[in-house]
């Protein structure tokens, strides 16, 4: 769906996006991560034909940037960083415009339809300056929509909303992604990637790491089974620590951090060796690291290679 | 062509929901319309001494604006002369102010980049809006000269009247003033394309208007006399220029710039 080599650009000296070689294929929901100026949206605005890049090249549902621009723009869906709606316009009239902008056939029909999906049909004739930010960035979706694009750009789509209005969004953007349709979402919201990405990149000027939210647990941390026992965790130590696929064991009060490549497998044997030895195992676990700690150590380590680059 | 409309529909729509630009639209028409009522009504009743004397005044300063005509009609024909020439004015005042608002206007509601995501080409674009900006201006122009046409033929004898329907004015108006609202929209966008706040493009671009104006004041002071030809001569030469200066706006309307610039 999305192919790209060394997608390249640069503002003068300083250079925004780098060498972004990707593939995304079609169905999966992409979520590009990273910290405001890593050049997020200048991705997304390269990828939209909004910007040309400096180098490298990208196509886009067999469509090749530079070269067949308006028809990527007539089938990608963008959600831009801010919702940029005709304030004065009604909500049906906005979408109106850009149903016909869009070529859609039906454009009632499609209106109605997303403006009842997002619930602002009974406020469709009100002034979209009279909306709420949860309720422009509703229409604003609502747009990106309209002409059911396969392939949707969602910059931000969360950012500045309050808790329920962006369960809202988020929800909705569960019931496209169960659509089929392709998303290349750009967030700071990390327990939104965590949910609604099939892989995630962190993205500083270049590709700093790219895998599923799993896989990027288990590249930087594996995976850690934690036992809870009834008595200090220092007496279970030696009974586990001389198994040979244990790759770290540490007891830390009365929890035991154990970890190893595969606890379903290994799990039973520890379980029974703990019991065995007179342990009280009050539950068992794994210890799941948040997709933020994750994110947080590629952003460290991204700024300490600038810096050493620096140096 | 389908998307030039949905501009010109869409500009309609904002521009004419903003008050502030709405009433730049309307005040000056008014006011040009109003003006030259009240003038008519009160050169009707002028004494010999406030009459312009044709026997005075060099022959230059009216060439044959004059000839055979009493002091009183020389004087309405004098008067109604540079209210006619006003509504050249109108075509470049207009358009200026919403072509000022209708990109700069974007940036302030943030609503171009998602408008540049839509396949639409630069010139659809361009055209839309100008044409959105275009012909309002004529309208309210035609509609206003109309009026006064009306008025002027009421309040005013044959012999003065036929001077004023003079296929010159109707030229001016007809065909200059469509080339002149071309120019100052084209102005207005380029201008509107480099700036960031919409007072500041509409009051540079408000410059536009002074050739015009200097026009004006020529024939006041009788530095010179329009005629039909000179009319005709501004036609040609507007026509090329409008080309150009069309030509140039769609050149300088990067998007690129335009998005990364827009803070």
């Amino acid at each position: 769906m999305i192919e790209t080599t060394n997608l390249t650009k640069k503002f003068g000296d300083n250079t925004a996006v780098d060498r972004l070689t990707l593939s995304i294929p079609e169905g999966e929901v992409f979520g590009f991560l990273g910290p405001n100026g890593a050049g997020k949206t200048t991705t997304v605005r390269m990828l939209t034909s909004l910007i040309a890049p400096t180098a490298g090249t990208a196509v886009l549902m067999g469509h090749r940037l530079g070269e067949d621009d308006t028809e990527i723009r007539r089938n990608v869906g963008i959600l831009t960083e801010t919702p940029g709606m005709y304030e004065r316009l009604s909500a049906h009239k906005n979408l109106s415009i850009y149903a016909r902008l869009y070529e859609v056939k039906d454009i009632e029909g499609q209106v109605e339809k997303y403006l009842r999906m997002l619930g602002l049909w009974e406020r469709r004739g009100d002034a979209t300056g009279t909306f709420s930010k949860g309720m422009r960035q509703k229409l604003a979706i609502a747009r990106s929509l309209l002409h059911e694009p396969r392939l949707l750009f969602l910059d931000e789509p969360t950012a500045g909303l309050d808790p329920e209005a962006s369960r809202l969004v988020r929800d909705f953007i569960g019931e496209v992604k169960g659509q089929g349709r392709t998303i290349f979402l750009t967030t700071h919201n990390l327990d939104e990637a965590d949910r609604l990405c099939d892989r995630v990149a962190v993205f500083k000027s270049r590709l700093r790491v790219l895998d599923t939210p799993e896989g990027l647990r288990k590249q930087l941390y594996g995976r850690q089974v934690v036992f809870h026992l009834a008595d200090e965790a220092q007496t279970g130590l030696p009974i586990l620590q001389n198994l040979p696929y244990i790759k770290k064991i540490e007891a830390i009060e009365n929890k035991l951090l154990v970890a190893v490549d595969d606890p379903e497998t290994h799990n039973p044997e520890m379980i029974r060796l703990l019991v065995n030895g007179g342990q009280n195992i009050q539950f068992v676990g794994e210890l799941r690291h948040s997709l933020e700690e994750i994110y947080l150590q590629m952003v460290n380590r991204a700024e300490a290679e600038e810096a050493d680059g620096q140096n | 062509m389908d998307k030039i409309k949905t501009i010109v529909d869409k500009e309609w729509a904002e521009v004419f929901k903003n008050k502030l630009v709405l009433f730049s639209v309307a005040f000056l028409p008014l006011m040009l319309t109003a003006l030259p009522i009240i003038m008519l009504a009160t050169t009707q009743n002028l004494t010999p001494e406030e009459m312009i004397s044709t026997a005075s005044t060099p022959d230059a300063f009216f060439g044959d604006l004059c000839i055979g005509l009493n002091e009183a009609d020389c004087t309405q024909v004098y008067m109604l002369n540079l209210f006619t020439l006003m509504f050249m004015i109108l075509p470049v005042m207009v358009p200026v102010t919403i072509a000022a608002y209708s990109i700069v206007g974007e940036k302030t509601t943030r609503s171009l980049e998602p408008l540049l995501a839509t396949p639409i080409t630069t010139m659809e674009l361009i055209i839309g809006k100008a044409a959105a900006a275009v012909i309002p201006a004529i309208v309210v122009t035609w509609l206003s000269f109309g009026i006064y046409m009306g008025i002027t033929r009421f309040m005013t004898n044959d012999a003065v009247f036929a001077r004023i329907i003079d296929p010159m004015w109707l030229l001016a108006v007809f065909l200059v003033g469509p080339l002149l609202a071309v120019l100052a929209v084209c102005a207005a966008m380029m201008i509107s394309s480099r700036v960031s706040d919409p007072r500041t493009a509409e009051q540079l671009s408000g410059a536009v208007v002074l050739p015009v104006i200097l026009v004006m004041m020529g024939q006041s002071f009788g530095l010179f006399l329009l005629s039909q030809e000179l009319i005709l001569v501004t036609a040609v030469v507007l026509v090329f220029l409008d080309a150009i200066l069309v030509y140039i706006t769609i050149k300088m309307f990067q998007r690129e710039t335009i998005l990364t610039r827009w803070k």
